[in-house]
């Protein structure tokens, strides 16, 4: 009955109106749906009964203040993979279970990898504004770009959607290197012939392309900087699908300013979108997508499935497929 | 010695549509390069020197007027694997061979047919925008694009381009359809998982993407029209690595606008560049590129090594290795 369905909050400024009442056909059946517009117009009314809460692009962001106000609650669920924004520790500690959607999201991160790989290295936005271009008379010689069959992927971080860049780019011939904090089996490096390298130096220094799939963790932060971006070959490319904070941004810059490197390929940066006089906006070598790596219609439904999945399990105290537990 | 080394016509080094300067360097390893504009100062002086053709971006123009100048021409060698550009009973019935460059483009071709289907299908060039647009202040949530991983593929030209973009499609679990004047073998199928359509109709319905790699002759002009466009999915994309004229322009500009296709995106156009007032220009579901399926230097130099390799055989007498023969 409407009456038995638990509540859950969800926030206007991670999920717009429209993309709420697209989705809302998943999570009705299953929640009473409060947003956090109406749950701050009276939130001692609406708060005890909020038994999960519902994490989209960040928000709302489950934060003390909040958590204070939401005694009843069971449940953060995040839509994605990446769980940085939540301080799991805090959350946990006071006997509110974490829960992201891994997996589902793989697939269509894996694609935006190699759609960005190939953008970059082929150039295919710089054509395309030259083919529609008003002063267009003809077509140029000079918009070369660099080969990818054939070419070396250096994978860092090669858990399920490193793996499945990797699984892509056997079809281009591509040779795979891959650094990650636990070595594959054989089998899985067999299975895409990924070849592993304990040094991350040593991969950089191979790469024609060097692909970002790592989670965002106090020991990833600035993972590449200036020391990394000068180990890397003039003509690579840097691919970056996972956070912008994996990344020393100014050092970016300067790479690509001197020639250091050959283009980059960002569909995160630090913070979304970055100030509209940040350095990178200019730059005629960078790839800028607005982190659109989840988003197609399959997926997202996919990922909302999953956390109304998850939030049902943690409301029902049963099993919950995709707890993240703090180690 | 200097004075042996045989004449060949080139267009020009540099500007519109010359060889870049590091290019040309390898015909003139073996050849007496004279650029086109210098060959008309005196064409009765310098024409009967001439032994080879040297064709690069469909320049200098096979034609009559220019064959007739040339007595002693013994090949038309050109830089690329099409050669609808060339009437090749008509050149070869002066006794002058003719000459492209099949395979060396291929590796290159797929590549960039698989970057423009997926910067299409994730909407890349849109996101670019947006994510540099000065007046962007957030992270767009609608900027939805279709599913790559596990949609299907019709590939309409299952030559060695098509089989290779059908060889690197398998990584993203694409199902494969394919037409073709011939079916492929049993073995080459099974390779990609490749399944055959006789009916090109079959094809168009089942596609979540179509993808033209075919040659342009009198039969596959105009191949997909009105009707053919009609029969696709209102969500498919229709990607065109081969020639424009493979395209009924106009029908597929309605098409576009009344969203009987969901997307367009054209490495090649009739004419190229586009008119600056063509309708395809301004359409926000088409990505165009200026004609760079090849446009990496290793596979420009490869094509340039594989003309000059093909005329100096041409005019000592010898088995041109890509010697083009019409049944």
């Amino acid at each position: 009955m409407e009456k038995d369905k638990p509540w859950a909050l969800l926030s206007e400024e991670g999920v717009k109106q429209a993309f709420l009442e697209k989705l809302a056909d998943i999570m009705e059946p299953h929640f009473q749906i409060i947003t956090s517009r109406e749950f701050l117009q009276n939130p001692l009314l609406h708060g005890p009964k909020i038994q999960a809460m519902f994490v989209w692009s960040c928000c709302p962001a489950a934060e003390h203040l909040l958590l204070n106000l939401l005694p009843s609650l069971k449940v953060v669920a995040n839509g994605g993979a990446g769980i940085d924004h939540l301080d799991v520790p805090f959350i946990t500690s006071r006997g509110v279970k974490v829960t992201n959607t891994p997996g589902v999201v793989s697939d269509a991160t894996a694609d935006i990898a190699m759609g960005l790989l190939l953008a970059s290295a082929r150039r295919i936005v710089e054509g395309h504004q030259i083919a529609v271009d008003a002063k267009t008379t003809y077509l140029a010689q000079n918009l070369m770009g660099v080969d990818v069959t054939g070419s070396t992927l250096g994978i860092i971080g090669m858990g399920q959607i490193g793996y499945k860049i990797a699984k892509r780019s056997r079809g281009f011939d591509m040779k795979i290197l891959y650094h990650n904090r636990n070595r594959r089996s054989i089998e899985d490096e067999q299975a895409v012939e990924a070849t592993f390298c304990e040094s991350l130096g040593d991969l950089l220094r191979r790469a024609d392309f060097v692909m970002l799939a790592v989670n965002l963790t106090p020991n990833t932060t600035g993972l590449i900087g200036h020391r990394e971006l000068s180990l890397m070959k003039p003509t690579a490319t840097l691919v970056n699908i996972s956070r912008g904070l994996l990344v020393d941004q100014d050092a970016l810059v300067k790479a690509l300013q001197s020639g250091m490197i050959r283009a980059a390929a960002l569909d995160v940066t630090h913070p979304e979108p970055l100030p509209r006089d940040h350095p990178l906006l200019g730059l005629p070598n960078v790839l800028i997508t607005p982190h659109v790596g989840m988003n197609t219609c399959a997926t997202v439904r996919g990922i909302v499935q999953k956390m109304v999945e998850n939030a049902l399990a943690a409301v029902n105290g049963l099993p919950i497929p995709n707890e993240v537990k703090f180690e | 010695m200097e004075e042996e080394k045989p004449w060949a016509l080139v267009s020009e080094v540099g500007g519109e549509n010359g060889y870049l300067e590091e290019l040309a360097d390898i015909p003139k390893q073996h050849f007496q390069i004279i650029c086109y504009r210098e060959f008309l100062q005196n064409p009765v002086l310098h024409g009967p020197k001439i032994q080879a053709l040297l064709i690069w971006k469909y320049c200098p123009a096979a034609e009559p007027s220019l064959l007739r100048l040339l007595p002693s021409l013994k090949v038309v060698a050109s830089a690329g694997v099409g050669i609808d550009h060339l009437d090749v009973p008509f050149i070869n019935s002066l006794g002058v061979k003719v000459a492209n460059t099949p395979r060396v483009v291929s590796n290159a071709t797929a590549d960039f047919a698989m970057g423009l289907l997926l910067a299409s299908a994730r909407k890349i060039l849109e996101g670019h925008h947006i994510a540099v647009d000065p007046k962007t202040t957030h992270i767009p949530q609608s900027l939805m694009g279709v599913e790559v991983t596990g949609s299907t593929l019709g590939i309409i030209g299952m030559g060695e381009i098509g089989y290779k973009i059908a060889q690197r499609s398998r990584g993203f679990e694409m199902k494969i359809l394919y037409h073709n004047r011939t079916r492929r073998s049993t073995e080459d199928e099974q390779a990609v998982g490749a399944i055959y359509c006789e009916s090109l109709d079959y094809l168009l319905r089942r596609s979540d993407f179509v993808m033209i790699a075919v040659k342009l002759t009198s039969d596959t002009t105009g191949l997909i029209g009105h009707r053919e466009l009609s029969l696709m999915k209102p969500t498919a994309t229709l990607v065109n690595i081969s020639r424009g004229q493979v395209v009924d322009q106009n029908a597929l500009v309605k098409a576009l606008q009344l969203a009987t296709i969901r997307a367009a995106a054209l490495d090649v156009t009739h004419p190229e560049p586009l008119p600056r007032d063509h309708p395809l220009l301004s359409l926000p579901n088409v990505l165009i590129t200026p004609h760079i399926g090849i446009s990496t230097y290793n596979t420009a130099s490869r094509m340039v090594e594989k003309m000059v390799e093909n005329a100096l055989a041409g005019v000592k007498g010898l088995p041109i290795p890509n010697e083009v023969k019409l049944k």
